[in-house]
């Protein structure tokens, strides 16, 4: 079986082919024009992640919002859950760039950090 | 009156570039003057990732990328003047600008840089008809208000343009509880990044209508709905396919124009195409000693591009101070065949350094040639698997190619299928 994909890794967007056997397993990658790019098709065909960005409140600072990231990509399905335990989260000024807003969040093993500071 | 070698006006990604790279060449007394109370430009308000893969290797946010010039900045004797207005530039390079604390100033530079970036279309500029609600604003004032004021305008969207921002702001919005119903695009193909397509609609299931308009909005105080129809190869409504889309708020995103009311000011002639100025391989405008880089001189979607122009303009600009102007032979370059713009407009062939043509796309073409001539004679040939209209293409020029040529020839890019 083929699907056919658009990279995601990079904002050049290249058009790759990943070809399945019948168990489902990767047997060829092409399209690519760098090796981000395998390693994004193989996992988007078996199981697909996305770095989530959103922001959380934050009381006494310049602004009430600041912005947090996951620091890295979580499953692509876990995406709502994890956005329900963000916005219940209202932080205390300062903030800084890399501090741990969640930790672990929702068990997946990936931290949720402050991207600017407040 | 304030002197200074070098006047940066805009502290976005571009004028701090420009700024720290004229700084790395020499350059004693430099200022960055920007009307918002920090440095950062419209990163700040882009929280998404996608930013510095090709600068630093890593995908980071909109406001670490801008972290990292800033923290730079901060560590040289770069002065930077925020909450300052820069109100005009005049002949002689006097810029004069306005804060709380100093009043109206007036400051003598020998260069600067245009930095100021771009602004979004507005309503204004597009024709729908029916009332004039609240509820209808441009995708970027939504992200502001989403990502810096805390504020959610909206429950249930309609995003008209598929530009990266709308395209950013469908996924945002979709992620703070909202429904986008629909993402109506003019054009037969999109004007934003494939990537972008994918993860912020394809992921959530929120349908992209091609060749679609919205051709009325409807509602007294607050929009109600919007109808929408599809339009004929004359981007014209087609009589009969209208629909009712119920919804809170309409998104526009219907493309970005740079900013250039000083430049204008001054008197520095625009590309008709870009909508910036017309500028040389070290991004100096017709105007001697005023460059321009990032958005105000064409439209990125790349902040990476933006830092890489925006060091040659700073390089440029360090040039014209030290007089290590290299004088010259100017040659133009000209897209035909489905290339829209090229940036630079103009490259001295004498300047001894290979020159880098920053280009677009008319249309999606596939498994196309890139070609560039001279004088009837093919210098490059690439082939390219895929051309888009979202995209920035380049291709390089060597020393040798460009010290062949002569004042007044047509450096001329095109595409061949
Ligand atoms: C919503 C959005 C999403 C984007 N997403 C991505 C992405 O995912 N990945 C990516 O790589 N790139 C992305 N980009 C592109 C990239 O962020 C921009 O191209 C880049 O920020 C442009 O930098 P700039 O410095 O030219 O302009 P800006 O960042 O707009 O900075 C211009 C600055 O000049 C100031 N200014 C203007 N006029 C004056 C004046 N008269 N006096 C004083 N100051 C003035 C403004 O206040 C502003 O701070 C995105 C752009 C936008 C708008
Ligand atoms: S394959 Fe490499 S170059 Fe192509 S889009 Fe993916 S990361 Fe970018």
């Amino acid at each position: 079986m083929k699907r056919n994909l658009v990279c995601i890794a990079c904002p050049i967007g290249c058009p790759i082919e990943v070809e399945l056997n019948d168990a489902g397993e990767v047997v060829g990658v092409t399209g690519n024009t760098c090796p981000r790019g395998e390693a994004y098709a193989r996992t988007e065909v078996t199981h697909p992640v996305r770095s989530l960005t959103t922001s959380v409140k934050v009381e006494g600072g310049v602004h009430p919002v600041v912005p947090v990231k996951t620091a890295a990509p979580i499953p692509k399905e876990k995406m709502f859950d994890c956005m329900q335990v963000i916005n219940a989260v209202t932080l205390q000024a300062p903030v800084a760039i890399g501090d741990v807003v969640v930790k672990d969040i929702c068990g997946l093993g990936v931290d949720v950090v402050a991207t600017n500071n407040d | 009156m304030l002197q200074y070698d070098l006047v940066v006006v805009g502290g976005g990604p571009a004028g701090m570039a420009a700024a720290l790279q004229a700084k790395e060449e020499g350059v004693a007394k430099i200022v960055i003057l920007e009307r918002a109370e920090s440095l950062g430009g419209i990163l700040e308000q882009c929280i998404h990732t996608g930013f510095g893969l090709h600068y630093f290797g890593e995908e980071l946010s909109g406001p670490e990328y801008a972290g990292r010039f800033i923290r730079e900045v901060q560590q040289t004797d770069i002065d930077v003047m925020c909450d300052t207005m820069v109100l005009d530039i005049s002949d002689a390079n006097v810029v004069t600008a306005v804060n709380k604390t100093q009043g109206l100033m007036q400051i003598r530079a020998t260069a600067v840089v245009l930095a100021m970036g771009c602004r979004e279309r507005p309503r204004g500029a597009l024709s729908i008809a029916g009332t004039r609600p609240s509820g209808i604003m441009t995708a970027g004032t939504a992200q502001k208000y989403v990502n810096i004021d805390g504020y959610m305008p909206g429950k249930k969207v309609v995003i008209l343009g598929s530009g990266d921002i709308g395209l950013i702001m469908a996924r945002r919005m979709t992620l703070e509880g909202a429904e986008v119903k629909v993402v109506c695009e003019l054009m037969p193909y999109s004007s934003g990044l494939q990537r972008n397509i994918v993860q912020c609609l394809e992921d959530f299931n929120i349908p992209l209508r091609l060749s679609c308009t919205v051709v009325e909005t409807h509602g007294k105080e607050r929009l109600e709905g919007v109808t929408i129809a599809d339009v004929d190869e004359r981007l014209q409504p087609i009589p009969g396919t209208e629909q009712y889309i119920p919804c809170d708020t309409l998104m526009l995103s219907v493309g970005l124009i740079p900013e250039n009311e000083l430049s204008k000011g001054v008197g520095v002639p625009l590309d008709n195409v870009t909508k910036g100025p017309v500028v040389d391989e070290y991004r100096e405008t017709l105007h001697p000693g005023i460059f321009a880089c990032g958005n105000v001189l064409q439209v990125h979607d790349l902040v990476d591009y933006v830092t890489e122009e925006s060091k040659i303009a700073g390089k440029g600009a360090a040039n014209y101070i030290f007089g290590k102007k290299k004088g010259g032979a100017y040659a133009a370059t000209k897209g035909v065949n489905g290339v829209r713009y090229i940036v630079p407009q103009r490259v001295n062939v004498r300047g001894g350094e290979k020159v880098k043509l920053y280009f677009r796309v008319g249309q999606v073409y596939r498994n196309a040639k890139v070609t560039v001539t001279c004088n009837g004679q093919t210098l490059l040939s690439r082939k390219r698997p895929k051309l888009a209209p979202g995209e920035m293409e380049n291709v390089t020029l060597t020393e040798e190619q460009l010290a062949a040529m002569n004042e007044g020839d047509e450096i001329v890019v095109g595409i061949e299928e």
